[in-house]
């Protein structure tokens, strides 16, 4: 049987999204045992899943070694993989937000230092604006950045904004809004096309049809 | 039995053969072209290629000069326009490009045709024809995706969606991103009935005997019939034949807008994970290079083929022949031929190498070739 496989972001999320493809007829529950395995089968269901770090499910279904998963807004903004973007599951939203120090005020004079994780998302925003900037690419921590003078502003994601607040910094703007997305390898999605329009159908059932 | 070029050619390799051989039976000759083309070539239609980096090095005249990143420009460029006829060449070229997973240069063996001239229904019917007989001489597990540019313009122009948004919208309908055309599209001024259309118009996809009655209910009396009329009657003239099971009609396949207008198309092949066929009709292209004539051309990523899972050859000789420092050229070079008389594959080595894989292995004696 030509097994359909799944990529899922390792953590809460992914396992919300677990019961969603459950739902839809591909259950796997051994997915469900407290161990460390990664990658879990069942035959019977023609289905295999397997957990990947989030970031990286966009590169698994891109390359096709997963036919589908589930990618967040930000990682598909800033590595653009060419994958189809199916369905919007609406769920661990947050946004792509500009924050600054509270007292913070944009002189377009000087060219703005801007730290991120998300280099293309900042420089294709502040690209639309027309304003120059110079990007610090950083890895974690980005909050200290503004704080310790190493840039103006920062460019991350903004869930509840509580660790903003704890470091003083209030978002400035918001860039565009984030979920989870339903996404497809376009090769695959030709040769397994019933079982993914089925998880698709399936899944916009179960959050009220919004496709 | 099976010949040296079923072991010995690789599935790249075979694949060329045959694809020349096919486009020669419909009247193709072969174009042969140079490595390096005046980067000014490029300048002009940046946006046709599909990566914006060009390895450029400056010529000892001055010029500065590129490795060719595609082929249709180079074609194009050369042609010169008779009414009435149609120039019909295939190529089997090397181009250099970024390529999209790693942000490197690549260099990509293409293998593809162009037809250029007077476009009728034939020339769009054949190539068409050709690409879908391309992926069937790579894989019999293939699927051809057809669209039409020239719908979805029109369908863009009935809804006055202005310019500044189609580039986004266009890229969600190249995504199937329902959610986010929606919202584009209503920012974009257009109503609801309109995004309506828009959001069915993707969502459709299969064979082209259950879709095109659905595209005509869905756009009958809303764009220019005659373009629904070129779609169908193009689709439908592979009724019956080998073909017709293989073609998918997904508005989802968009390329440039700019530069192609007409049924545009991408094949894929089970196992490999993206599109090893992209073509289309791009007579915008030629009018911005001047010319009156129309065209229709598609090219197949060779490189991609590699991913087929071909078996890899178990071992690399049948017989390794270990043979002494002394050993008499002659009587060496008779015990090889000998050995490989019956098509067997023989390596003379006078040391067994290190990772070597080997059926049998022999020595070559005073007393002659025994078995180890």
């Amino acid at each position: 049987m030509n097994m359909l496989n799944i990529a899922l972001p390792k953590g809460r999320l992914g396992e919300k999204v677990y019961d969603m493809f459950e739902k839809a007829g591909f259950a796997c529950p051994s997915i469900k045992e407290n161990n460390r395995k990664l990658i879990f089968e069942n035959e019977a269901c023609g289905v295999r899943y397997f957990w990947v770090k989030p970031s990286d499910v966009a590169i698994y279904v891109e390359r096709g070694a997963a036919d589908i998963g589930v990618a967040g807004k930000d990682i598909l903004l800033e590595y653009a993989p060419d994958v189809y973007e199916l369905y919007d599951l609406d769920i661990g939203k947050c946004r792509m937000a500009v924050a600054a120090k509270a007292d913070f005020c944009d002189d377009p004079r000087r060219t703005l230092k801007v730290a991120t994780k998300f280099s293309n998302i900042a420089k294709n925003y502040y690209d639309s604006l027309g304003r120059d900037i110079d990007i610090i690419h950083l890895n974690g921590s980005i909050e200290i950045a503004p704080i310790l003078g190493l840039s103006d502003v920062i460019v991350d994601i903004v869930e509840t904004g509580t660790t903003l607040k704890e470091n003083n910094l209030t978002v400035v703007e918001t860039i565009v809004p984030i979920s989870a997305r339903l996404i497809a390898n376009k090769a695959n999605f030709k040769f397994k096309n019933t079982q993914i329009e089925q998880i698709v159908q399936s899944i916009a059932a179960q959050t009220g049809g919004k496709k | 039995m099976m010949t040296p070029q079923d072991t010995v050619l690789k599935k790249e390799e075979k694949v060329i053969f045959a694809l020349r051989s096919l486009y020669a039976r419909y009247g193709y000759s072969q174009y042969k072209m140079s490595k390096f083309e005046e980067y000014d070539l490029y300048v002009q239609s940046k946006d046709f290629l599909l990566s914006d980096s060009v390895i450029t090095f400056t010529d000892r005249n001055g010029k500065l000069m590129a490795l060719k990143p595609d082929v249709t420009l180079s074609i194009l460029k050369n042609g010169k326009d008779a009414p009435g006829c149609v120039q019909k060449v295939y190529y089997n070229e090397n181009v250099y490009r970024v390529s999209g997973g790693t942000h490197m240069f690549k260099e990509i063996m293409q293998v593809g045709l162009e037809c250029i001239g007077d476009i009728d229904a034939y020339c769009l019917y054949e190539v068409l024809r050709l690409a879908a007989g391309s992926l069937a001489t790579i894989s019999e597990r293939y699927v051809l995706d057809v669209s039409h540019l020239g719908i979805l313009s029109a369908v863009l122009d009935s809804l006055s969606v202005p310019e500044s948004s189609r580039k986004a919208i266009v890229k969600c309908i190249s995504e199937k991103n329902m959610h986010e055309l929606a919202t584009l599209s209503a920012a974009a001024g257009v109503g609801a009935e309109g995004t309506e259309l828009l959001k069915q118009l993707v969502s459709l996809y299969g064979k082209p005997e259950d879709v095109l009655p659905r595209l005509r209910d869905l756009l009958g009396g809303k764009i220019d019939s005659a373009l629904l009329d070129e779609f169908g009657n193009v689709l439908g003239a592979f009724s019956g034949s080998e073909f017709y099971d293989k073609l998918r009609v997904d508005f989802s396949v968009v390329h440039d807008i700019g530069y192609y207008n007409g049924i545009v198309f991408k094949g894929f092949i089970e196992g490999i994970p993206s599109g090893v066929l992209s073509g289309g009709q791009y007579d915008k292209l030629l009018q911005k290079m001047g010319r009156k004539a129309g065209a229709i051309g598609f090219a197949v990523y060779l490189d991609l083929l590699e991913r087929l899972g071909e078996t890899e050859a178990p071992y690399d000789a049948d017989i390794l022949l270990l043979y002494a420092n002394d050993t008499d050229l002659h009587t060496l070079s008779e015990a090889v031929q000998s050995l490989a008389a019956d098509g067997s594959s023989v390596m003379a080595q006078k040391e067994i190498p290190e990772k070597v894989r080997y059926k049998k292995l022999m020595k070559l004696t005073k007393g002659g070739v025994e078995t180890v």
